[in-house]
């Protein structure tokens, strides 16, 4: 008696076939799944407690950077503003103004609000602030069109790959260090080139992509 | 015939039993596959592996949860008894090619019916091997960043790590050795499909047979893949286990940095994956009354293949010793010292005992005969080898070059528990090969007795 019938070659082919397309799926998905937008959250902008506009406070009004992020030049972390920070203005315009509750009442309860990181490096990446400014490395460079976010949205991915893509080589993200806070800055004829301000800041990239760089 | 030199046995010894047929030869390997009932001595030695299996399964899960700090492994000897047995199980594994492979090269007769024995050894052995390194890494969740693929990381393996080479190496030896072993059980799945009485069975065995039906052309194709495949299996388990060498003899530390290391290894494999192959072949010839089959021809055989690896041994061994003393290097020579006269003193005296002393008695034909006394020469060589792997690695970074590095290894009950569980994987896995697929290649053996017959 016939073990298998004539159709068994049909089943044995699809599975073969289906053993072969979820291969390919698979290495599909090794590769596409990370970066996808839905795993980076990049261009995704978290729900914040205050709808906080940058768009209108730096393009509109004109604020420095600084006047908000006070330790960028001098710390590790840049620094949320203190809600005293936002009632140097918001004590005296939009006093009443429904979106700006949470401010008026965390000064009232004096507990900070909590805002919604945006940017999440792991806790074994130390990066710091002060020295990207000091090297002349613009904000924008990593936190995208600030200037001109009406919501503030993760202008990169993130990546390991992205952040050794500049230390692997700098000379192009480089900018005079007068101009690392202008928001809408871009490089014309008369910048001095990238290899000039990599002599002028120093930069020597032999050690910018070891480990210990930025893994402590 | 290669092996007719032989001095123990007449020189036509029979290779089979003179009465065995092509039928009786099928009918009493695939009885074992078919019966209903598994022995009793199965049950028990599975049961003793499914257990050791469930140890290795609590030991993983308590070193997951915990970090490998419930090993003795610490600063200055950070490579333990997980590094040495990996370097152990793998030279196990590697004694199964070589009997399969190398010795299909060579169309020695007496590989015809232990070569599947020897493969299935070498499946149950490689995963033990396969393990050891992963349980060993700080977060072996992330074992999978040695594959190279770079997607978000931006950087790759580093392809000037020997330690990279045997992750390539042990990937691309395992993946081989299933196809291979596969090739040449295909038209044995075909006969126990046809000899089988029960519907499902037939199903089972007809679908891992792939349509097997014996006709010339699947003949023809299967012994030219099977040919070329034995070529290239021969000498990448020289290099597999080569590599496993430059582990050691890439690292700068005093009793490793040495050129010797890649055949010392591949001389390790050849003894001690040939003693466990004895084992095997001793324990299934009387357990499955397979005494036609699997004859003294064959133990003889192996028994000398164990002698040629004890010499092979016993030079590396000498090398070993001379190197420290020829040259200038004083951490050599203290470290050398050290192995042999001091806190590894036993162990390095018994691994030589055990590996090159005691396997002289191969000499003599009478012991190549003596089956219980193979089976304690082989049991004797696994331990030594074990030893050996263990004073080799621990010994050197216990004596560094920094006398104020120095330190001793202390192995904790979860070091001894990942040794047994491991142990309980591949007797796990080999009592479910005897169990469900042939154990000797009947096409092979087929040859044999066709050969034997028309003369």
């Amino acid at each position: 008696m016939a073990i298998f019938g004539p159709r068994a070659n049909l089943f044995m082919n699809v599975a073969l076939a289906g053993a072969g397309g979820s291969a390919i799926v698979l290495l599909l998905a090794i590769w596409v799944v990370p970066v996808m937008g839905y795993n980076t959250q990049q261009r995704f902008a978290p729900q914040q407690p205050i709808p906080f506009s940058h768009k209108h406070h730096v393009s509109g009004l004109g604020i420095d950077c600084r006047y908000c992020h006070t330790t960028v030049e001098t710390s590790a972390n840049a620094g949320m503003p203190s809600t005293a920070i936002c009632m140097t203005c918001h004590s005296q315009i939009w006093t009443n103004a429904a979106m700006l509750a949470p401010d008026r009442k965390s000064l009232a309860e004096n507990k900070p609000i909590h805002w919604t990181r945006v940017y999440g490096l792991p806790d074994y990446v130390f990066f710091d602030h002060s020295i990207h400014i000091a090297k002349g490395v613009g904000c924008t460079e990593c936190h995208g069109p600030i200037g001109d976010m009406a919501l503030t949205w993760k202008a990169q991915t993130l990546y390991m790959s992205w952040c050794l893509s500049c230390h692997r080589d700098p000379a192009p993200h480089l900018r005079p260090l007068d101009q690392v806070f202008n928001a809408h800055w871009h490089r014309t004829p008369s910048t001095p080139s990238g290899q000039t301000l990599m002599a002028e800041y120093h930069i020597h990239t032999r050690d910018l992509s070891d480990c210990g760089t930025c893994h402590r | 015939m290669a092996m007719s030199v032989s001095t123990g046995l007449p020189p036509d010894a029979p290779v089979i039993a003179p009465d065995l047929t092509m039928t009786s030869l099928s009918e009493q390997v695939s009885a074992r596959v078919l019966s209903e009932r598994a022995p009793l001595w199965w049950h028990i030695g599975f049961a003793v592996g499914f257990m050791l299996l469930t140890l290795l399964i609590v030991q993983m899960a308590w070193l997951f949860i915990n970090g490998i700090g419930v090993w003795g492994v610490n600063i200055p000897v950070a490579w333990g008894l997980a590094i040495s047995e990996y370097v152990w199980w793998i030279a196990l594994a590697s004694g199964g090619t070589i009997v399969s492979a190398l010795f299909f090269l060579t169309r020695s007769p007496w590989r015809s019916a232990t070569n599947r024995i020897a493969e299935s050894m070498l499946l149950s052995a490689a995963p033990c091997a396969g393990l050891m390194p992963i349980m060993h890494l700080g977060r072996p969740g992330l074992f999978y960043w040695l594959f190279p693929y770079s997607t978000v990381m931006g950087v790759w393996p580093q392809v000037r790590s020997p330690l990279w080479w045997d992750f390539i190496c042990l990937i691309c030896y395992i993946l081989m050795s299933v196809m291979y072993y596969y090739t040449g059980i295909l038209p044995d799945l075909a006969t126990v499909r046809d000899l089988a009485k029960s519907r499902s069975k037939q199903i089972l065995y007809g679908i891992l047979a792939l349509g097997w039906r014996g006709s010339v052309r699947q003949w023809q194709n299967q012994r030219v893949v099977y040919a070329i495949m034995s070529a290239i299996m021969a000498p990448m388990v020289i290099s597999v286990h080569s590599v496993v060498g430059l582990d050691f003899a890439g690292g700068l530390t005093p009793g490793w940095h040495d050129t010797q290391f890649p055949p010392y290894f591949f001389f390790g494999a050849v003894i001690s994956g040939t003693a466990l192959i004895m084992m095997l072949t001793i324990m299934v010839r009387w357990g499955y009354g397979l005494r036609d089959v699997l004859t003294e021809y064959h133990l003889n055989a192996m028994a000398k293949v164990m002698l040629v690896g004890s010499l092979l041994l016993a030079y590396a061994y000498v090398w070993e010793a001379f190197g420290p003393f020829y040259g200038s290097d004083v951490a050599e020579k203290t470290e050398f010292l050290r192995r042999m006269f001091g806190f590894t003193a036993s162990a390095f005296w018994s691994e030589k005992i055990l590996t090159v002393v005691i396997p002289q008695l191969l000499w003599l034909p009478s012991v190549r005969r003596n089956q219980p006394l193979l089976f304690l020469i082989s049991t004797g060589i696994i331990l030594g080898m074990w030893q050996e792997r263990f004073v080799f690695v621990t010994s050197s970074l216990e004596h560094n070059y920094m006398p104020s590095y120095w330190g001793h290894f202390f192995p904790t009950f979860w070091d001894w528990a990942a040794l047994a569980g491991t142990i309980g994987l591949f007797l796990t896995m080999f009592f479910l090969f005897l169990r469900f697929v042939p154990i000797v290649s009947l096409a092979e053996v087929r040859e044999i007795v066709e050969e034997k017959r028309s003369k």
